[in-house]
């Protein structure tokens, strides 16, 4: 494990994650993966106490718990939950969340665009893919209702695409082009990738760069890059975790070490 | 004092009751609390042409595999711990079944109204994503009411109110479900921590056929269970099965957790040719270390 002045790629992009988050005072941070989730709850432990956290099944909760772990355990024929729970949130009421813009969720993409449209349907013609994947699950109706951020565990070519090959999560053009009534409650805030931060802040909403994680240098994220990207005078390095982050992140929040699997040290 | 209909029948009874060409919306989520009894003894018949409606699992892949679906509406079909369906994901590269991948709560939305018996609910959810572009059927509507004006308000000439989506009912012919605990009426005790949709279900369907890990008097429901785990209730349900192990290898807790080994057996299988029976024929055996409450059943 790395020393505290040396923290690893993943640990960086944990801080990196949990900043996505900074400011969303009380509502559902739903960060889906493995470094996402460990971010969320980073975020809630220290600088943002007041999200709201699930269990990423029923409920909401809490319990800082580590990625993989499942807290339902049955016990004389009930559910038990070994966490600390606030309140049910079963599938059918999380529509009631997310449709009235109380979550701020972090997805993942296998495609997405200059202006944040993302992909996790399929690979090549929709009507005939190459490769079926997940199907929409709730991306259109997260992206168009709510917060939304990306993780990309691995940026490359591949993934940070001219075009994607379907659109599930809508990004700012297709959102200009709904017009600013069924666009109020669009935002693609952030994506993260293993190779720096990105928004979209730039007067057309096409993604910037936002920081280069330490170590990176910014040609590579132009390479690994399938668009050009708004790069301004605003770039700066991702930031290092704090002694107290590295120490929650270690310790609590993934003791396990989960994320240096999802984002190998370099 | 009244006593509640008898509707038991066998699962071979629910599987009969099926026919070529219905629409049949099956519930649980992805690999939970699937009717996999009442989905395997619907394999040994020989229906097809089924239109199935699923937040989808091993149901809908298994009924892919076996050339008995024409189309699926889903809202992803997933077997959680394994994100992709082989079976699903096979029919679809090989364009041998009808497609709808809706977002998840434009499917909520059309059970609900098929359940309320109105046409359509609105929603904003599918708006400038490709769902509308590649589901040329789905249609938007335009609110009757002013943006920001509520219900009452007059709406001034030339002014327009916001255009949605309409997604329409999900009229089902037969609903199949599995539930932890129901009286021979059909009245259900759902223990797990999530209902999912299985109630929406249930009312969106003319007639909802429910697989049970055991039958218990009506008195011992509310004993088992807070009040809210009782929502399904017999009006909504025309026959019962009772079914120890009726949804492994998914999960159904607090009963018994997912058979992660047969699940990954299931998937390995999915690579073979004919795989699907193969593992079949594998779990009937109980060579493929199915658990003993799921081991003999269907």
């Amino acid at each position: 494990m790395a020393e505290a002045s040396n923290p690893t790629r993943a640990e960086i992009c944990v801080v990196a994650v949990a900043e996505v988050f900074r400011g969303d005072g009380e509502r559902l941070c739903n960060p889906i993966g493995t470094i996402p989730m460990i971010g969320g709850r980073l975020a809630r432990e220290t600088f943002e106490p007041e999200l709201v956290m699930t269990d990423g099944f029923a409920t909401f909760t809490s319990s800082p718990l580590p990625p993989g772990v499942d807290p339902y355990r049955s016990e004389d024929g009930r559910i038990v939950v070994e966490a600390e729970v606030e309140s049910f949130n079963p599938y059918r009421q999380m529509f009631s969340v997310l449709w009235g813009g109380k979550r701020h969720v972090m997805m993942g993409a296998t495609q997405v665009d200059r202006f944040g449209n993302q992909n996790i349907a399929c690979i090549g013609d929709w009507h005939r893919p190459k490769a079926q994947l997940l199907g929409f699950r709730g991306a259109p109706g997260n992206t168009i209702n709510h917060t939304t951020s990306y993780w990309v565990p691995r940026h490359g070519p591949k993934v940070f695409v001219e075009r994607v090959d379907v659109v599930c999560g809508v990004g700012y053009d297709r959102a200009a082009q709904l017009g600013p009534t069924a666009a109020r409650f669009h935002e693609i805030r952030r994506v993260v990738s293993d190779l720096g931060v990105f928004d979209f802040a730039a007067p057309d909403h096409r993604m910037r760069l936002r920081s280069v994680h330490p170590g990176v240098e910014v040609a590579e994220v132009l390479e690994a890059t399938g668009f050009d990207l708004v790069v301004d005078d605003e770039l700066t390095e991702t930031r290092l975790p704090t002694a107290q982050e590295l120490e929650l992140i270690r310790t609590v929040l993934d003791p396990a070490g989960l994320r240096e699997q999802e984002v190998p040290d370099r | 004092m009244g006593s509640v209909p008898d509707k038991r029948m066998s699962a071979e009874d629910v599987a009969a009751r099926v026919r070529s060409g219905m629409t049949v919306g099956i519930g649980g989520w992805g690999s939970r609390r699937k009717p996999m009894t009442l989905v395997r003894e619907l394999l040994r018949t020989d229906v097809d042409d089924l239109t199935v409606v699923a937040y989808g699992g091993p149901d809908v892949g298994l009924l892919c595999a076996a050339g008995k679906v024409r189309k699926v509406v889903s809202g992803f079909v997933s077997l959680d711990s394994i994100p992709l369906e082989p079976h699903y994901r096979a029919a679809r590269q090989g364009g041998t079944i009808e497609a709808a991948e809706w977002d998840e709560g434009m499917l909520l939305l059309g059970l609900q109204a098929a359940a309320w018996r109105v046409p359509f609910l609105p929603t904003r959810a599918g708006l400038g994503s490709d769902v509308l572009a590649l589901h040329p059927d789905l249609r938007t509507v335009r609110s009757p009411y002013v943006d920001g004006d509520g219900a009452g308000g007059d709406q001034p000439e030339g002014q327009l109110g916001e255009e949605l989506v309409a997604v329409p009912a999900l009229d089902l012919d037969v609903a199949l479900l599995h539930v932890h605990r129901a009286d021979r009426a059909g009245n259900s005790a759902l223990l797990g921590p999530d209902p999912y949709m299985d109630d929406l279900f249930a009312a969106a369907a003319t007639e909802t056929y429910v697989s049970c890990e055991q039958v218990v008097a009506t008195e011992e429901l509310a004993r088992l269970a807070p009040l809210p785990a009782l929502s399904l209730s017999r009006l909504q349900v025309t026959g019962v099965v009772e079914a120890p192990g009726g949804a492994a290898f998914t999960e159904c807790p607090p009963d018994y957790p997912r058979d992660e080994a047969l699940q990954r057996r299931y998937v390995e299988a999915a690579s073979e040719p004919d795989g699907w029976r193969t593992f079949l024929d594998e779990w009937a055996a109980g060579t493929s270390g199915a658990p003993e409450t799921g081991g003999n059943h269907g």
